[in-house]
């Protein structure tokens, strides 16, 4: 029960919600019971079905709509006379300033993704508001408490980089299946339905890295008046059959390696195909081109089923004739959306041939789409015990109780009979780039890499700024917004094409730049020290960020060994967030500052003394709870463009 | 619901638990029966889970006419007294219920919880009962328990900002994963009566204060008569006198159970609508484990106290040699260990 005090606390607060789903609506329904008054809340997502086993707001006739305001007008129904703010926008918005976050008490995150999370934590920081973070997944949770000068800020432990997987092991050496996934969604049906003139690795052969455009790329064009059902013949057999061929060609790759085997459609018993032509007038005729279904057409019912060869072969060329007779306009701009059944259906089935070819055990349509949609499994309880945990934090918040302050860790399995696992804060990590802006190295090949590379590979992807401005001493040699003079443009587009030591200010070893992100109030000194070469495969970026603590356990790792008997000319990295192969991981810190006293003073409070013990033998899943729904896919290509960002 | 495959209704809306514990789990879900009896905020926390995860049905009893006590965490009712003025708490909570899953079966039952017979629980697959006199809920358990087929029984009481939940599943025997397979674990649990007649003495060192400071109210309301949470500041020093008289017929230290924290909860009769949703939500859990038959459940109580933030497990039962040794049996067989 609330005291007096709390609840005056609470009744004179202003409070900032990001995030209207799992979280966000126990969240909103907690805060309102508990007598808070005046609530703001953004999201930018509209009410999907999937979220109405958890997102227990929203109703199947609110589908469509905005999350954030149908959530206000369903808690206003038990709680009228409270005020919801809602906004339906990307927290990312220019409007949602530093200003508009100081307008607030404390700062209640129920995001999905890593970018926006660091975004606000930024924002937080400059506008010295407190944040309370969260995450879930499954049966894991975990509230977190950050306070500037107090606590460790949200990115004082740097949270895993997305996995990534060598583009050969995509192209020509998968051994699980996610590899057979990414080569059927980011390869395949972006060459088969995406943009034509976006470069592709799918013809990329590991003894031939030039990437020499040759006659083969005519394949995938279908010819004029070809006739659908050759066309997918064709495709099957060059992509399953040829390709595997030319692969084999090249033995080095296979002396230490299962071979893969061909797979022409004259192999697989599809002698049902042929019969199903006709099928087509039985195919319901809908508007909604995100139902049309090969499966439904061939008589596959239930996506838990593992198909066959035969059948995955059916369904691939299904698929194929239905996305050109049906949604032929939509060909040349289409990307994978998880929600678009036809979609999911092709590169199920694209997946498990190659699967086969390989060996690899094959997948159900239901594991497939999990797996290609980076869909995180939910459910409402733990959302219900976090929101809990949230609420419980922000009271201490805002009565400034900071000798308790909690980190509170909700377990699947009980560690020393806690189900509920309370830990105390720790300081400030001095190194955080973010919160202490502790000068940053960068070894760089000042002669080689444009500052293009810089910008793309460091700037957005490392440091995770979005409008960020470049600076040599007080020459501004980049920066991006609105209202640039076409001159000072100019000047920059030129820039991004330079090397760094070529630049108008040259940057060169011993050169100290300043990058700065204006809206996340985020200043960042990088110390240059030029570098000639970088290993292709270890260091593929050819530049390497030092002074960010780097999460211990490395899934690249097992990436590398991986390409231990493959050539080191490519370099690419092809980036995916891979759900299955999450795993418990030790916090850094804990290892690092287990010893180590905080400056919060000690609590005298005799159940403490459980808690610094508890830290150490606990694995604590962070990483399994910052995972999330529809994260970008990125493939870089040796200049390290961005070839394809997706997602938000 | 016909009980073999989903409907496709029914996939694409629990697609993302179903990634959690699998169909099969989720077809036991769909045919399973729950019985709440007690509407706190903290049951309606659970029945919201419960509903959401898709039960085949939900019975509710609460005859009790609604107050704003009772609205204060209760986020199923609008707040406008000639609408709940003419219905008891529970068909208006029904109504609501509803809303969230037209799956789900939501009904009402009225009558006093302790007036029906053992036939009656027959129908449910777990029963979970709040705000219930100590006898009551001793013998509703029974009758959970002369049921021919398992009828898991779970009570729930939240006293200022702590929780305290009890799980009885009798002889219970349930799947989990070890590593990369399933393997099968079975444990016996005692009944309340049972659990809290084991001498305090005998109980494990450093158990959770809370449990020592809920029995020692529950006696007392007990002894005066007095209705499930139906206390006050005022009562302290008796409580104290009982607690006293309690230690020393167990030998026991009166430190186990501090003055502060029987002064919170005594005092502490409205509910905590972050503790509703953590225990509501633990108790969700729970019961979707024990319907599904997967995973460790929690034997046999569950604390939580948002002073300290722990949300502790303890085993409370008879230490006899036999039942230890089986206990024991289960532990190396198959529960891991911290």
């Amino acid at each position: 029960m609330a005291t007096e005090q709390q609840l005056s606390a609470i009744k004179g607060s202003k409070v900032l919600m990001v995030g209207a789903g799992g979280i966000g609506c126990e969240l909103l329904k907690t805060l309102a019971l508990s007598e808070f008054q005046d609530i703001h809340i953004i999201d930018m997502d509209t009410i999907e079905v999937s979220n109405l086993n958890r997102q227990f707001l929203f109703r199947q006739s609110h589908v469509g709509q905005s999350k954030a305001k149908v959530a206000r007008d369903a808690v206003l129904k038990f709680r009228p006379n409270i005020s919801i703010t809602p906004y339906h926008a990307n927290v990312k918005d220019p409007d949602f300033n530093v200003d508009f976050f100081k307008r607030f008490s404390v700062v209640l995150n129920g995001l999905d993704n890593l970018d926006a999370r660091r975004h606000v934590n930024r924002l937080c920081l400059a506008a010295g508001v407190p944040l309370v973070e969260s995450g879930t997944t499954g049966f894991l949770g975990q509230v977190t408490v950050h306070v500037k000068g107090r606590t460790e800020c949200y990115e004082c432990q740097p949270k895993p980089a997305p996995k990534t997987y060598p583009v050969c092991t995509i192209t020509s050496t998968p051994s699980k299946f996610v590899h057979c996934i990414v080569w059927a969604k980011d390869l395949l049906f972006a060459k088969l339905f995406g943009d034509k003139n976006q470069e592709n690795d799918l013809n990329v052969r590991s003894s031939d890295a030039s990437g020499s455009s040759e006659p083969a790329e005519d394949v995938f064009e279908r010819k004029k008046d070809e006739d659908v059902e050759e066309y997918g013949r064709r495709i099957y057999d060059h992509v399953f059959g040829h390709n595997i061929e030319v692969a084999l060609s090249n033995e080095d790759t296979w002396k230490k390696r299962n071979k893969p085997r061909p797979i022409y459609i004259k192999d697989v018993a599809l002698a049902e195909v042929i019969q199903q032509n006709g099928n087509l007038d039985k195919v319901p005729v809908s508007t909604d081109p995100l139902s049309v279904s090969a499966m439904t057409t061939i008589g596959l019912k239930n996506p838990q089923d593992v198909w066959s060869l035969a059948e995955n072969s059916r369904v691939f060329l299904e698929a194929l004739k239905l996305f050109f007779l049906k949604r032929g306009k939509e060909i040349g701009n289409l990307s994978f959306d998880k929600d678009d059944q036809l979609a999911v259906e092709i590169v199920t089935a694209a997946a498990n041939i190659r699967a086969s070819s390989f060996g690899i055990p094959l997948h159900s349509l239901f594991e497939a789409k999990g797996i290609a949609g980076n869909i995180v499994h939910a459910v409402a309880t733990t959302n219900a015990v976090i929101a809990g945990l949230i609420v419980i934090e922000a009271i201490k918040v805002l009565q400034d109780d900071v000798r308790n302050y909690r980190m509170t860790y909700c377990l699947e399995h009980p560690s020393r009979k806690m189900l509920l696992m309370p830990v105390e804060p720790f300081e400030p990590n001095k190194s955080c780039y973010v919160c202490s802006e502790t000068p940053l190295t960068l070894e760089i090949n000042t002669s080689r890499s444009k500052l293009r590379d810089f910008v793309e590979k460091i700037v957005k992807a490392k440091l995770g700024m979005s409008q960020p401005m470049i600076m040599h001493g007080h020459a501004l040699l980049y920066e991006v917004g609105d209202g640039l003079e076409e001159d000072m443009a100019t000047t920059y587009a030129a820039n991004l094409e330079k090397v760094l030591a070529q630049l108008p200010s040259p940057v060169t070893g011993g050169t100290v730049i300043m990058v700065e992100d204006l809206q996340q109030e985020l200043t960042c000194t990088i110390n240059i020290k030029h570098r000639e070469e970088f290993d292709g495969e270890k260091e593929p970026d050819g530049m390497i960020l030092s002074g960010l603590t780097e999460a211990l356990v490395q899934k690249n790792d097992e990436a590398s060994k991986e390409n231990g008997a493959s050539t080191s000319n490519v370099s690419e990295t092809v980036s995916v967030e891979a759900e299955e192969d999450d795993e418990l991981q030790i916090l850094p810190a804990v290892s690092g500052l287990a010893g180590k006293k905080r400056k919060l003073p000690d609590n005298a409070n005799s159940s403490n003394s459980d808690l610094s013990g508890v830290i150490d033998e606990t694995k604590i899943p962070r990483k399994a709870i910052d995972r999330e729904d529809s994260e970008a896919v990125v493939v870089l290509d040796g200049n390290g463009e961005r070839k394809k960002k997706r997602g938000q | 619901m016909n009980g073999e495959e989903l409907t496709e209704q029914e996939t694409a809306l629990y697609d993302r638990q179903i990634r959690v514990w699998g169909v099969d789990a989720q077809r036991r879900l769909s045919k399973s029966h729950i019985l709440v009896s007690g509407l706190t905020g903290t049951v309606v926390e659970f029945c919201k889970n419960i509903v959401l995860a898709g039960v085949g049905s939900l019975t509710l009893n609460d005859d009790r006419p609604v107050t704003t006590e009772l609205l204060s965490a209760n986020f199923l009712i609008p707040p406008d007294e000639s609408v709940y003025r003419e219905k008891p708490l529970a068909e208006l909570c029904c109504d609501s219920l509803k809303d969230f899953n037209p799956m789900v079966r939501v009904s009402v039952q009225k009558g006093d919880l302790s007036s029906f017979d053992v036939h009656f629980f027959d129908k449910f697959d777990a029963v979970v009962v709040s705000s219930c006199s100590l006898n009551t809920k001793k013998s509703v358990n029974e009758k959970c328990r002369k049921s021919s087929k398992r009828v898991a029984f779970y009570s729930v009481d939240c006293r200022d900002s702590c929780g305290e939940l009890f799980v009885d599943l009798q002889d219970y025997t349930y799947s989990k994963k070890k590593i990369d397979e399933m393997t099968e674990c079975r444990l016996q649990f005692p009944s309340f009566e049972e659990a809290i007649a084991v001498p305090w003495r005998s109980l494990p060192g450093r158990l959770s204060k809370l449990y020592f400071a809920m029995r020692v109210i529950e006696r007392f309301e007990e002894l005066e008569g007095r209705k499930p949470g139906q206390t006050s500041a005022a009562d302290l020093p008796n409580v104290l006198n009982l607690r006293k008289e309690l230690c020393e017929a167990h030998s026991l230290s009166e430190s186990q159970m501090p003055d502060a924290l029987i002064g919170r909860l005594l005092a502490g009769t409205r509910e905590f609508p972050p503790v509703c949703a953590i225990v509501g939500g633990i108790l969700g859990q729970e019961v979707i484990k024990a319907i599904c038959g997967k995973g460790d459940p929690i034997k046999n109580f569950f604390f939580f106290d948002a002073m300290d933030g722990k949300g502790i497990i303890e085993d409370i039962a008879k230490r006899d040699n036999e039942a230890e040794q089986f206990q024991i049996g289960c532990l190396e067989g198959c529960l891991e260990v911290d």
